[in-house]
């Protein structure tokens, strides 16, 4: 659609539930998957919590949503990254989160899983190196 | 500079339109250009003809369509977000069989797209809400 590539970073920072903004952020990162983009994601503070296994909504009449993380690699995400501070100030660790995994069904490349926990400094680096950042 | 900007908060409950409103104004008055601002989240509300606020209050929506007409500003609704909250134009309203419409003409309703390409186009995106 545009033959401008740009770095896109998303920058989710905020729980599954109790407000809308990770499930409108989301459907922003599918509907921006038209666009070949380079596409990141990236999870800190509550936003963590995006990405834990196991959820279940359903006692607050809301729509468990997490499955639809695990299909960002069939949408042009390649990289998701989780704020290891983040992580360890709401005790969790990489054993927690969904597992993501990408493959690129033209050249049959694929990685089992796309989701990494970075320290601070990646952090503040991902944020630096991207052209646009979407924060919700 | 080319910016484009994204509101993310609903009018009076949060600052993020106002600051979003100077902050735009300040960008035209200097000769920069906006290529679109989105309205995303409950920061469609932004977008209501019927939002009427008291006298002697600043009117939100008003000053956006006013600065829009000004300076041709491409005001754009998220579609999806907008039918969550209840923001109809005349295309939705047919669509979706609803009795009446309450958006201020000045403003559109498109897809998210629209947010993804004026990320493209833009120079800078500036995210205005929590």
């Amino acid at each position: 659609m545009s033959e401008t590539i740009k770095k896109f970073l998303y920058l989710n920072r905020k729980a599954p539930y109790g407000t809308i903004y990770a499930w409108e952020s989301l459907e922003v990162v599918l509907i921006g998957a038209a666009f070949d983009q380079e596409v990141n994601l990236l999870f800190m503070d509550d936003g963590v919590y995006q990405l834990t296994k196991g959820q279940d909504p359903s006692g607050i009449g809301m729509k468990n949503f997490s499955p639809t993380y695990r299909t960002l690699g069939d949408y042009e995400v390649k990289n998701i990254f989780v704020d290891r501070d983040s992580l360890a100030a709401r005790g969790l660790t990489q054993d927690d989160l969904l597992q993501i995994a990408w493959e690129d069904l033209d050249t049959d490349e694929s990685v089992e899983n796309i989701v990494t926990v970075v320290d601070a400094p990646r952090v503040s680096a991902l944020m630096d190196a991207a052209d646009v950042v979407f924060s919700f | 500079m080319k910016f484009a900007l994204q509101i993310n908060e609903g009018p009076y409950q949060h600052q993020a339109s106002d600051t979003a409103y100077c902050f735009a104004k300040a960008l035209l008055e200097q000769g920069h250009a906006i290529f679109r601002v989105f309205f995303y989240h409950d920061g469609v509300n932004n977008a209501t003809r019927f939002t009427t606020p008291p006298q002697d209050d600043r009117h939100i929506v008003n000053r956006w369509a006013a600065l829009a007409e000004q300076y041709e500003l491409d005001l754009v609704v998220c579609v999806a977000a907008a039918q969550r909250r209840g923001v109809v134009d005349e295309g939705e309203a047919t669509r979706h069989k609803k009795d009446a419409t309450n958006i201020h003409p000045r403003f559109r309703i498109s897809g998210l797209g629209q947010l993804v390409e004026a990320a493209i186009q833009a120079d800078r995106l500036v995210v205005f809400g929590d």
